[in-house]
């Protein structure tokens, strides 16, 4: 069945900071996350997914002060996500600005926690994400607390696991790739998506939208996330916060598959409320 | 002064912002006193159709919002699970709804293996040019969705939006002061703050 496929860019955080890796290592400060968010709430892009990529290890979440600043900045949906590990993390992260929750180590952890927020958030606010790689025997295995921890499991597995606890979306996420712009790992993609009726985004090694095209036609993903793709630009990998057009976007997609966007309106104006 | 009803679960900070963005100021209250004074309503929705009753029921706002939207005519807006909140009940539970339109809440169901549940992500909505929340928006306007239920009508008069997603359902409602939309007008950028500013414009 056609749908508009979701093009949303990754943020990962560490405290005030954008940090990009590549293979979940050597990471380096990119920017403000909340200068990127306003850019892509001028961009107009699908969707904004925050990971707090050290939250776990110091066990605790995002904070929400930073979450708060950075939803000021925009009027679409942000996923958040980063060392939620128990139902009381979930409504200052809400109040901050979260729409959706992502967990992951957490989820594995705790398996009662995505049914738990499902319960009372409903299970479209609940997205897994799962972090994988390929595994010596060839298929892929499961990787948590940021890629430090095999957990023996691969991640279709997993990811059916998930859809039964009552998670909305999976967000699959591939180690190997992540910071290379060596492009998607399909296959990891077709084997997530074969196994799960919920939506499930596709991330990891994004190198250009027909990269983003094949995660849709031959790995089966409802929408692609990319980090590197939307902060870097050209060559030398300078920062650039950029998104693709509408123009881009629907000669790859083609114009059935993508969202109509009303043109931005670059100086702010709002439509005023009719006075009575 | 726009009053946002908090009746549990969910980010109705966004909507709050969303007003702030518009100018609007606006109180998130689950007291029925502050209820009965408001002048304008939202009823936002994230979270399940019978704990959302169970939490109206508890906090005692099911009767002060009847009098307020019903008998004195006051503006509300549901957005999402508030909109399916107005119809008589719902797939994903028990409780019978608010009942204030004639129609029931319905679970998405698959018509093929690659139709994906929840319908999450933006989509299109054909509507009915006539109507107020819809002044300024453009011919093909596209908003933000994340939902597994949607709304069904038995009047169609009040069917002012509809969209596809395998099926086709009622994506707005605007009857009198009621109006209703499944989407997030809060999370739908530029297109959305024009429908809650069109909202804020009808007294």
């Amino acid at each position: 069945m056609q749908h508009h496929v979701r093009v949303i860019p990754c943020l990962l955080l560490r405290d005030w900071g954008i940090e990009k890796s590549i293979r979940f290592r050597d990471f380096v400060y990119v920017g403000s996350p909340i200068n990127a968010a306003r850019m892509f709430n001028a961009y107009m892009s699908d969707e904004l997914i925050l990971l707090d990529i050290i939250a776990t290890r110091e066990g605790r979440t995002m904070r929400p002060e930073i979450l708060e600043q950075i939803a000021d900045e925009v009027t679409m949906p942000l996923v958040v996500g980063g060392g939620i590990r128990s139902i009381d993390d979930v409504p200052p992260l809400m109040e901050a600005g979260a729409d959706r929750i992502a967990i992951n180590s957490g989820a594995w952890e705790h398996p009662d926690l995505i049914t738990k927020i499902a319960d009372r958030y409903g299970r479209q606010c609940v997205v897994v994400s799962i972090d994988a790689r390929r595994s010596a025997s060839g298929g892929y295995e499961v990787v948590t607390r940021a890629g430090s921890k095999p957990i023996g499991t691969n991640p279709a597995t997993w990811a059916r696991r998930a859809e039964e606890l009552g998670a909305g979306e999976i967000l699959i996420n591939s180690i190997d790739r992540d910071g290379t712009l060596e492009g998607y790992d399909i296959d990891l993609f077709a084997q997530v998506t074969s196994q799960v009726s919920i939506p499930v985004v596709g991330m990891g090694g994004a190198s250009s939208l027909a990269d983003c095209r094949q995660a849709v036609d031959k790995g089966g993903v409802s929408a692609v996330a990319a980090g590197g793709l939307f902060l870097f630009w050209g060559r030398r990998r300078t920062v650039l916060i950029n998104y693709p057009t509408q123009e881009d976007l629907t000669a790859e997609f083609g114009a059935d598959r993508v969202r109509p966007r009303v043109p931005f309106n670059p100086w702010h104006v709002l439509p005023k409320p009719i006075e009575a | 002064m726009t009053t946002i009803v908090h009746y549990g679960a969910g980010n109705i900070r966004s909507v709050q912002r969303a007003l702030e963005r518009l100018g609007e100021p606006s109180v998130i209250t689950s007291d029925p006193e502050v209820v009965r004074k408001a002048n304008r309503l939202i009823l936002p929705g994230v979270g399940s159709f019978d704990a959302a009753m169970q939490n109206l029921k508890s906090h005692g706002l099911v009767e002060v919002l009847r009098q307020r939207v019903l008998e004195e005519g006051v503006p509300i807006l549901g957005i999402c699970l508030g909109l399916q909140l107005f119809t008589q009940s719902s797939e994903e539970g028990t409780e019978p709804g608010l009942g204030w339109i004639a129609g029931a809440t319905r679970r998405f169901e698959p018509i093929d293996a690659t139709m994906k549940i929840p319908h999450i992500g933006w989509n299109e909505i054909a509507i009915d040019k006539t109507s107020s929340l819809f002044a300024g928006f453009p011919d093909v306007p596209s908003l933000y969705f994340v939902h597994s239920y949607y709304v069904t009508c038995e009047d169609p008069s009040v069917v002012v939006a509809r969209t596809t997603y395998g099926q086709t359902f009622v994506s707005a409602i605007q009857t009198g002061n009621i109006h209703g939309v499944q989407f997030h007008p809060e999370k739908s950028q530029q297109i959305g703050l024009q429908l809650l500013a069109n909202f804020l414009g009808t007294t």
